[in-house]
Parts: structure tokens; sequence; C-alpha cells
């Protein structure tokens, strides 16, 4: 399902005294089957273009293209409810919405608000366990008695139960300890090859967008100023400066590599184990290794 | 050099329906001397949260004592203790109490009783220190998750604390942010000799620390300087951490077969490494 940004703006408090404008002309295309990071710094308007891509926010100006449905201001909120299945947003701490007495419960909460069978979403409920690595005892335990790590799988769980095939991600992996943020980003990758997902993550770290994302859409000032691949975006590195936005550690290193030895290596490396390799062949070539 | 905090053998364990569950903290001794900068790691369910909610009387331990400016920490003492302590929790969202953002830091302030004319005064200077001095009648809810944990961290600032502990007070903020308020922290740290005991998982920002306590298990793995705690990397990895990034980097290279003498710490140490070994013919 593709999605299409044309024009966007958003106003908050339109027209009362506290009116605060978050987005102006936001233009940008999401392509189907794509991995899209949306990258800024604080502030940027990251969290309000993300709540417009499953019609949470209409926009105040222009318009939000999610496959058939075109929402603008006079967009009604009954058109948006098709949209909202298709499109699943895995907030910050998404485990803080958790509420029901068991793992299974709180997950098949959704589907049966949508109307699919009981045992349908019984069934789903322990595929997704499965599919998130979880053990399957937890399905009758209380999801506030998991660790932290399980209860945020349990949360995702329940946004994949509307078998969406839009996935945002709004900083999936905040307060997450390194393994922690290192299982969490796989399992979305697996999940977006697996389940053929458009998947759409919101992140500080130009890391994860370096290694994982196809497409880069970089917010400033609540407007997209740079749309592209990793690789184009990264070898803008004053442009994005401007933006206050660093290189990924690994492109920098590169770069400061490249520097000291005076000549650049054939390609950009986007993830350590990349540049590990390159600068191995790169020594061989010397004559060395 | 004079303590600040020690902890004396402490044990914790949280109590649950069936009496006691699983020993969170386990027979923990450490002291922070005035002056320090103590990063503390470990993987999340280590006993790293327990162990600051243990120093700050929000717990008191099962066994053991927890010492403060000298003093064991007791129901008595707590109140007087904690008013010479800055505290900054990871979210932001649930430490706001004021309408603005001026308010919000000065709350603590008119608590303990501070005159206005100073109050106005520290206000001001915390948020400056921290880069949010515009901001002081915005709403803390209208401010970005960075923006927040900076306003938390003034509110702390604003106390005059000879103690500032952070639970991965920087875990939330982009890179940009998270940088400036280490840098902010560190400069105060210079400057007015603040301790800093800091509860993160950012190994870039544990290399700054003048020592590193590394927690497993809800117990005391390891402590030392950055180059002592590194130099077991391996140890590191495998109770889940990460190394930093120049360690990471080398580690790589020796995997690949690349020859590289010693440890690299820094980005700086690895590049001039590489080119005396391997680029410089």
């Amino acid at each position: 399902m593709d999605i299409s940004l044309q024009q966007v703006g958003y106003l908050y408090g339109k027209d009362s005294p506290f009116e605060k404008r978050a987005l102006q002309g936001v233009t940008a295309t999401i392509a189907s089957g794509s991995y899209t990071a949306i990258i800024g710094h604080t502030g940027s308007g990251k969290s309000t273009l993300l709540m417009h891509l499953n019609g949470l926010l209409k926009p105040s100006e222009g318009s939000v293209q999610i496959g058939d449905t075109r929402i603008t201001a006079n967009t009604k909120a009954k058109a948006l409810k098709d949209v909202r299945r298709k499109v699943g947003i895995v907030f910050q701490f998404p485990e803080h919405q958790l509420f029901e007495e068991t793992v299974e419960k709180d997950i098949m909460f959704g589907p049966l608000n949508f109307g699919v069978p009981e045992q349908e979403a019984r069934k789903r409920a322990h595929e997704l366990i499965a599919l998130l690595g979880l053990p399957e005892e937890v399905a009758q335990k209380s999801p506030f008695d998991l660790s932290g790590g399980q209860m945020r799988r349990v949360a995702i769980a329940g946004v994949l139960a509307f078998k969406p095939s839009v996935l945002v991600l709004d900083e999936p992996t905040a307060g997450l300890d390194p393994r922690g943020r290192q299982e969490i980003m796989e399992l979305f990758h697996r999940l977006h090859h697996q389940e053929n997902l458009t998947t759409i993550l919101v992140t500080h770290s130009m890391e994860d967008a370096a290694r994982y994302a196809d497409h880069l859409i970089v917010m400033s000032g609540g407007t997209a100023v740079m749309t592209g691949s990793p690789k184009e975006i990264f070898s803008r590195e004053e442009e994005l400066a401007t933006y206050r936005l660093g290189l990924p550690r690994s492109v920098q290193f590169q770069r400061d590599f490249e520097r000291l030895i005076g000549r650049t290596l054939p390609d950009m490396a986007l993830t350590e184990e990349q540049l590990a390799q390159a600068i191995v062949r790169a020594a061989a070539e010397e004559g060395d290794a | 050099m004079k303590e600040i905090l020690s902890l004396d053998r402490v044990t914790y364990a949280y109590p649950t329906e069936e009496g006691k569950g699983r020993t969170a903290v386990d027979d923990v001794s450490f002291t922070v001397n005035d002056g320090e900068w103590i990063a503390i790691v470990g993987h999340n369910g280590s006993g790293k949260s327990t162990m600051a909610k243990l120093m700050i009387g929000l717990l008191f331990p099962d066994e053991g004592d927890v010492r403060l400016f000298l003093e064991k920490l007791t129901d008595e003492n707590l109140w007087d203790i904690r008013s010479q302590m800055g505290i900054v929790f990871q979210n932001p969202d649930n430490q706001f109490v004021g309408s603005t953002v001026q308010d919000d830091v000065a709350f603590a302030l008119e608590n303990n009783g501070v005159p206005v004319e100073e109050m106005v005064t520290r206000v001001h200077q915390a948020l400056a220190q921290v880069k949010m001095a515009e901001f002081l009648d915005h709403e803390p809810h209208h401010l970005s998750g960075g923006q927040k944990q900076r306003v938390a961290i003034a509110g702390a600032l604003a106390l005059q604390p000879r103690l500032l502990l952070m639970d991965e007070a920087t875990s939330m903020l982009d890179p940009q942010g998270r940088a400036e308020v280490i840098r902010i922290v560190h400069d105060l740290k210079k400057d007015t000799g603040l301790t800093v005991i800091s509860i993160t998982h950012d190994l870039e920002e544990a290399l700054l620390a003048d020592r590193i306590f590394v927690m497993n298990k809800g117990k005391l793995l390891r402590t030392g300087t950055p180059e002592e705690v590194f130099a077991h990397g391996d140890e590191l990895e495998t109770i889940g951490l990460d190394l930093p990034f120049a360690m990471k980097m080398s580690n790589l290279l020796r995997e690949n077969g690349l020859g590289l003498k010693g440890e690299h710490m820094t980005e700086e140490e690895l590049v001039n490494e590489l080119w005396t070994s391997h680029f410089n013919k």
C-alpha cells in the first residue's frame, strides 16, 4: 500500500490563542514494501507526521493518501476506520498500553473489537506469541508479570493482531538495553520480509536507519528536507549537519579513516561489519594482510 | 577523598504475595567519593534501578546499610538527606507537576522554602544550563521528549544538589541532545565539584566517567576506570552489554583477519593504529 503526502501542514490548537504550527508543506512518498526511516532531531515534527500515517491526526492543509483512502482536513472520522486497520502504529513504550488480565486476552482485544470471531482471534494470538519469540506459557500469564522486553513484545503482538500491511514504529527500542534493542530491531527486520510489510521507522539512531532502511526521510522544522537512499543521504554530511544530524558512526569512521590514508574506499559501508570487510580488503590491496 | 555515598553489603528482594521474590540486589558494597562521576551499567533487570531506589531511600535494604554524606540513611533523616540530592528518572512524563516549564523547575524549590527572589534566579540559571531558557512559559506537556528531559534535569540542578543521580536520564534523547546533556553535566561536575552517579546503557557516556560499576544479576560484577573495565570486553558482551564503537570495530577487524596491536578505546586510537600498521607504506 503506497502512502503519499502532498503539501501536508498541521497546526496544533488551530484557531485558538495557542495555535502552534508543527508541520508545513510536507511532500513525500513511501512505496509499498519499502523500509523507510524518518529521521530528524527532537522537535522536528517526526511524531506529528507519524500520527498522520493512520489518520490519528488529519492534516490541516494538504492531503495524505493511504492506499485508496485520501485524508484531508474534511475527511469524516468514519472513513478512517479502514485505514487504522491497515496501518498499525507501535508507539514509544507500547507496554504502557497493556491492560488485560492475560497476555492472550490482551492480544485478542483489538481483533475482537473489530468483530473477529473469538476462536480465530485466539488462534492468531498464539501464532503471534510464537512469531515474536515468546514462550508459549506466557499466554495465560498476566502481562505485568513479564520482563520489560517481553511486555514490549506482547504490546507489539497486539498491533500485529490486526494484520496490518503497514507497520509504523515510533522509536521502538527506547529504554531497552543494547541486547534488547538489537533483538527488537532484528525482529522487525524479520517481520518486514516475512509478512511483506511496509515498515516506517521513526528513529534517533542513524545507525539503525543506515542498517535497516532502504529509504530515508529527513525532517527539520516541520518539513521533509531530504529524501533518498541511505547512501545518498549520508553522503551529504554538511547538509545533514545544518539539520543538527550527524552521520552513523561507521560512516563517520570511514570518513576519518579515508582522510588519514588519503584515498577513498570503493563504496560507503552502512554497517560496522561491511566497514570492517572493506578496510581489510583495502589493507590487502596495500600488499599487507 | 571524602565519601559521599557508600553501600555496605546491601541486599534487597522485592516482596511478593508468597514472601520474598528474586533477590534484585545481592550483597553489594562500594564507595563513591566527593566529585566523582560514576557510571553504573548493566542490562535491564540487572538490579541497577533497584540500587538507585535504595540509594535515595525509596526502598530500604533487607540487609546492609546505605550511607549518604557519611550518615546512615534512615526513615528519620531521609528528607534531610534527599534535599541534598538531585534525581532525574528515565521518563520525564512521570515527573512533571508544574503547568509551565518555570513552575515545574521551581516546584521543589518552593517545597524547600527557597525565597522567591533566589528561586527566580535559580530557575533561570538552571534552565539556561540545559539550554531551555527560551521555554520558560511553555507547557511541559507540549514539549518533545528530549526537551522535557532537559527541563527535568534543570529541576534537579535548581536544588543545587551535592549529588546528582541520573537513572537512564539520557536514554530518550536524540544523539545531539544526549551529547549536550552529558557535556552540561560534565561541566557542572568540573566547575562545581558535583558528584554524579549515572545509570546508563550508553557505553560512550560511560567512557567519560571516572569509574564504571558493572552490575549483573543483582551483583556488582566489576568496578574500575573505563580502561580497566573495557579490558574485559568479552565479559561485557556476554552479559548483554554493548562495547564502545572503537572496540567493536577493532574486534570486527580482527575477526576479518586483520592484525592489530593492543586495545583501542577511542576512534582516534584505532584510526592511528590502522595507519601505522597497515597503510603507512
